[in-house]
């Protein structure tokens, strides 16, 4: 065991990137929970949005091509749950599930060609000047530009939802749908286009892990990033900035258990990887007590009879 | 314009009928699939549905339906109690593969003992392993108001993890020359879950699976906890006036499901798979969730879709190995089929009508 083998400064250059997956699919599925929408099939267009990704970057040589093709992904098979709980009203928890299962066999039905491919690498934006500062330059200013695309959406989906007409409108939707309809809001067509916002976010999130944190193909490699970005919206109490704390505090505690993996701690493998799942518990036992801010109409099925 | 009209109560026959017209809806889509990969779509469709049945070799097959039905029926029957009361358990896997540790090591720990309590002893131990599984999320959400979804679903990867730490230790084979997975139970007599007519397919998790379904159609139509249950899910306010326990159900409901598929790890790990190993996992528990909705929730329902689901698994085996269509086709038909089921649905609870120019 060597501990000082783990490098400090790498290791939260890497905490921002291990984040950024996780980050990218919570804030989408945070504007379609304030949409009053539980959409639990985030695993199932994470791994859609990698494999697309993935395909469409090492077929074009372009990894944006390959983000384009991610959020496009994403949105497609989140449009099946459109169908699914907007126009067929179907239970919301069942069709989050479908989706998940029906992306899991659907892309490792993609996948097959792909297994063992390298992708095209984006490479970093080192930004003059900054990225020389010692420590802090590695850490904050020489990443790939999806990561800052991240940072920029949270900024972005907090202000909207704070501060525009459309983000109270969104905020109205989710919180008490019967209202918003009588006041002449479209609440089915503001949550699909909610939801197909959720759906791109967690395409580019999933196609980061393929093409950027990994980067490789594998069969089911969201491995559960998915769900913790469920759990991390519940940690978020549904703001923006706190998805974003929570996502590196997650990140965090993944590459910390690869390095001690890697470093040979006297701890087994096998508990050091099941970490994450259990922290992710111990995160919604501590926070479950506060149910306060959740949207008021989360999950519930609209429909205009009256 | 079309327009939807909630329907006062729900079709009778349309709910019988949603599970046929998705079925042959996934027929025709997983054909197109097929298609597209390249196959002949009447060719797959048939090795699937028919070949297992009535094929050359169906003789083998057969007996293959009840081994891999039963864990799918097993399973889907706890999960089906719990979501008929909005209680959504969906790391039936993780309770699957706790159940088959436990089991597992209850029977290993009397290695070489030969005696007629070994494998009861080994049933006990594997349904404790499950519900206690279950049992943590359903703790937490009435002590705390935890999310049993997320809670039940971490836990899948947790007993993954845990499943390759004591196929690698605590359960490894001693004589196994360092292969990772353990003993070979089928070899253990006292504790193989052995066929009880050579030949049929029939172990004592088939049996089981019978006794739940009967044992879940008895407790949801003739006693009071089975209505409770209904009562929650479809009138959740009745069922608040009615005194429903809720914490009691909640316990009730997950440790069941969690018991009953640690039950089906238990003798799937004891009978057909043999050992402890990494990849003893295959998907079960989340299958099941299909089985479950399949069945419409109901315990005869259930036992059909079981049947059917076991289908598609050898049939697709059997497509895989004489067509070349690839293994992940048959998960994405399985997808599919839930797609299709959900939104069918639609049919029970509504009426499809032109619409009236009306001021809305």
């Amino acid at each position: 065991m060597d501990l000082g083998e783990i490098n400090p400064v790498l290791l939260v250059a890497s905490l921002m990137v291990a984040a950024t997956p996780l980050l990218l699919a919570a804030i989408g599925e945070l504007v379609v929970e304030k949409a009053g929408v539980l959409n639990l099939g985030v695993e199932g267009m994470m791994i859609v949005g990698a494999i697309s990704g993935f395909a469409i970057s090492v077929e074009t040589g372009s990894p944006w091509l390959g983000f384009i093709a991610a959020a496009i992904g994403g949105a497609v098979l989140s449009l099946l749950f459109v169908l699914l709980t907007q126009f067929a009203l179907a239970n919301q928890v069942a069709s989050g599930l479908a989706l998940t299962l029906f992306g899991l066999g659907f892309s490792a039905l993609m996948g097959q060609s792909y297994v063992g491919v390298k992708p095209p690498s984006m490479g970093d934006i080192h930004i003059p000047l900054l990225s020389d500062i010692p420590v802090i330059g590695p850490i904050l200013f020489q990443h790939d530009p999806i990561l800052y695309l991240g940072i920029a959406l949270v900024a972005a989906v907090w202000a909207t939802l704070k501060y525009t007409r459309v983000g109270l409108i969104l905020r109205a939707v989710g919180e008490n749908h019967d209202a918003a309809h009588a006041l002449g809001y479209k609440v089915i067509k503001i949550r699909i286009l909610a939801i197909l916002f959720g759906g791109a976010c967690a395409g580019l999130g999933g196609a980061y892990i393929s093409l950027i944190r990994v980067p490789q193909w594998t069969e089911g490699m969201t491995a559960g990033v998915g769900w913790i970005a469920l759990a991390l919206v519940v940690f978020a109490s549904w703001k923006p900035w706190r998805a974003l704390l929570g996502a590196y505090l997650f990140g965090g505690i993944t590459v910390l258990q690869l390095n001690l993996q890697a470093a040979g701690v006297a701890i087994p493998v096998e508990y050091l990887a099941m970490s994450p799942y259990i922290i992710t518990i111990l995160v919604l036992v501590i926070l479950s007590a506060d149910k306060s801010s959740a949207p008021a109409s989360l999950g519930r099925t609209f429909h205009a009879s009256h | 314009m079309i327009v939807l009209e909630k329907r006062p109560q729900p079709s009778k026959a349309w709910s019988y009928a949603t599970p046929l017209v998705a079925v042959l809806a996934t027929m025709v889509f997983g054909g197109i699939l097929f298609a597209i990969l390249g196959k002949n779509p009447i060719q797959a469709i048939g090795t699937i549905f028919w070949e297992p049945l009535f094929g050359e070799f169906a003789f083998y097959y057969r007996p293959q339906l009840l081994v891999k039905g039963a864990p799918l029926v097993l399973i889907a029957i706890g999960l089906s109690l719990g979501f008929r009361a909005g209680i959504w358990n969906i790391g039936a896997e993780g309770q699957y593969i706790m159940g088959a540790i436990f089991g597992a090591g209850a029977g290993l720990a009397f290695y070489p003992l030969d005696a007629f309590y070994v494998f009861p002893i080994m049933v006990i131990a594997g349904a404790f392993g499950g519900w206690l599984w279950a049992a943590i999320p359903a703790f937490l959400k009435v002590r705390f108001g935890t999310n049993e979804i997320l809670v039940s679903l971490m836990l899948v990867y947790v007993a993954e993890q845990m499943l390759a730490s004591v196929s690698l230790g605590l359960l490894k084979n001693p004589e196994g020359f360092g292969f990772p997975g353990s003993r070979n139970l089928q070899s253990y007599e006292s504790a193989h879950n052995a066929e009880l007519i050579a030949g049929s397919g029939m172990h004592w998790g088939v049996v089981t699976a019978l006794i739940a379904v009967i044992f879940a159609y008895v407790l949801l139509n003739r006693h009071m906890l089975g209505f409770h249950i209904r009562l929650t899910g479809e009138a959740p306010r009745a069922a608040k006036f009615a005194g429903v326990n809720p914490a009691r159900l909640i316990l009730f409901c997950l440790g069941m499901s969690g018991a009953l598929a640690g039950l089906a790890g238990m003798f799937e790990v004891a009978g057909p798979s043999g050992q402890v190993s990494i990849d003893f996992n295959v998907g079960y528990g989340f299958t099941a969730i299909i089985v479950a909705f399949l069945g419409r929730l109901h315990p005869v329902g259930i036992l059909l879709a079981g049947g059917l689901m076991a289908l598609t698994y050898i049939g697709g085996e059997i497509a895989q190995s004489q067509l070349g269509l690839p293994a992940a086709a048959i998960q994405v038909f399985q997808g599919m089929l839930l797609f299709f089921l959900l939104a069918f649905d639609l049919l029970t609870n509504y009426r499809i009508r032109a619409a009236r120019n009306e001021v809305a």
